[in-house]
């Protein structure tokens, strides 16, 4: 699996010299463009500052004051239902939340069960197939300035559904 | 609905914090959590800064333009109101390329100025149809290699760290078939709605 590593040491550099040499034959100005677009770039960060600052803080705050563990305790019987495993129940609650924390509990479930577990194989694959909703929609539609963001969010969440259904049900056919 | 969410997590969190006795916690994460935000806007401006301008150099060299035209049959259907030369399919492109080889920070850049690409497009405030799409994408995560899961399971001494790698692609697989089945199926309402 050494080659995963070289790509991916090599990509990054691999892109920017090619896109240095095409600019180089189509006889772009590369220095003056690389400024202005590094200026949209500026512009971008400085917008989207405090849809992050906000979304950010309040995540803390319900996490912090237990009421996150609270609603994730409400919801494990109701998703042990449709065959999530409890111990994976708080992950799939709060992937779509925070990215940190759940890349947090991913590494406590992984210490705890083993990663070659089920429990671990389970994390891994959730962790790798789905991503932080609210963080996304918070970023791209914050640099922006969308406010109304129509059906996205439900979208987002129920695309969120699926991911973790479909790494139990993977995850069970191909290690059970 | 955002709205909602976000009053409902904060005004929760304080009233259970009232009752949990925890609102010393949450006054430190107050703070820490608006910190951490400036952090990363931090983190990301450099990236935001390097690959914008990177891309912009690419957008007059003709690079995207040309990704665009050899996936063009594929991302049209997906997006068929972005008109098949516009810039937004090229950042779209690159956006989706990035983000199945892991290049999270080379992605975000270019799925920010896709949406500022449709946000022009569509000349409003509020989220389009491709805007919905493009974040049900990139939501249900297209990672072909995920590497940071790979690092956290070498590092907790598993025996093979890269056998996650088959079924988190057939995961994300699903769950991006399934994000924008979804995405079709709220388009339908919202044209029924006469949205």
């Amino acid at each position: 699996m050494e080659w995963i590593g070289t790509i991916s040491t090599w990509i990054i550099p691999g892109v920017i010299l090619f896109i240095l040499l095409v600019g180089l034959y189509r006889k772009v100005p590369a220095y003056e463009a690389f400024v202005e677009g590094g200026k949209e770039g500026l512009k971008i960060a400085s917008n989207l500052l405090p849809f992050l600052l906000g979304m950010m803080v309040s995540i803390a705050i319900f996490r912090a004051s237990g009421a996150m563990e609270a609603f994730t305790s409400f919801l494990e019987p109701l998703l042990n239902l449709i065959g999530i495993p409890s111990e994976i129940v708080p992950l799939a609650l709060v992937r779509p939340i925070s990215g940190t924390a759940a890349l947090g509990m991913t590494t406590e479930l992984i210490q705890t069960y083993g990663a070659d577990s089920f429990i671990g194989r389970l994390a891994s694959t959730m962790q790798g197939s789905t991503d932080t909703t609210l963080y996304i929609i918070t970023v791209y539609f914050g640099a922006v300035g969308i406010r109304k963001m129509g059906d996205a969010l439900k979208v987002g969440l129920l695309a969120d559904l699926i991911g973790i259904i479909a790494s139990i049900l993977i995850v069970s056919m191909v290690f059970g | 609905m955002v709205n909602y969410i976000w009053m409902f997590m904060a005004v929760i969190g304080i009233i259970f914090a009232m009752f949990n006795g925890t609102m010393d916690e949450v006054n430190k994460a107050l703070f820490q959590s608006a910190e951490e935000a400036v952090a990363v806007t931090i983190g990301l401006l450099s990236v935001l800064v390097f690959w914008l301008g990177m891309m912009k150099i690419a957008e007059y060299g003709g690079v995207l333009r040309a990704l665009s035209r050899i996936f063009r049959p594929i991302v049209t259907r997906i997006f068929p109101d972005i008109p098949p030369d516009h810039p937004a399919m090229g950042y779209i492109l690159s956006n989706i390329t990035a983000n199945l080889f892991g290049l999270g920070n080379a992605a975000t850049p270019m799925g920010i100025k896709a949406m500022e690409e449709m946000k022009r497009l569509h000349g409003r405030n509020d989220a389009s149809r491709s805007m919905i799409t493009l974040l049900a994408i990139n939501t249900s995560s297209l990672t072909l290699i995920p590497t940071t899961v790979i690092a956290i399971r070498i590092k907790y001494g598993s025996i093979s760290p890269t056998e996650i790698v088959g079924t988190t692609i057939v995961a994300t697989a699903i769950s991006t078939i399934g994000a924008l089945i979804i995405d079709r199926f709220f388009h339908f309402l919202r044209i029924r709605r006469g949205v």
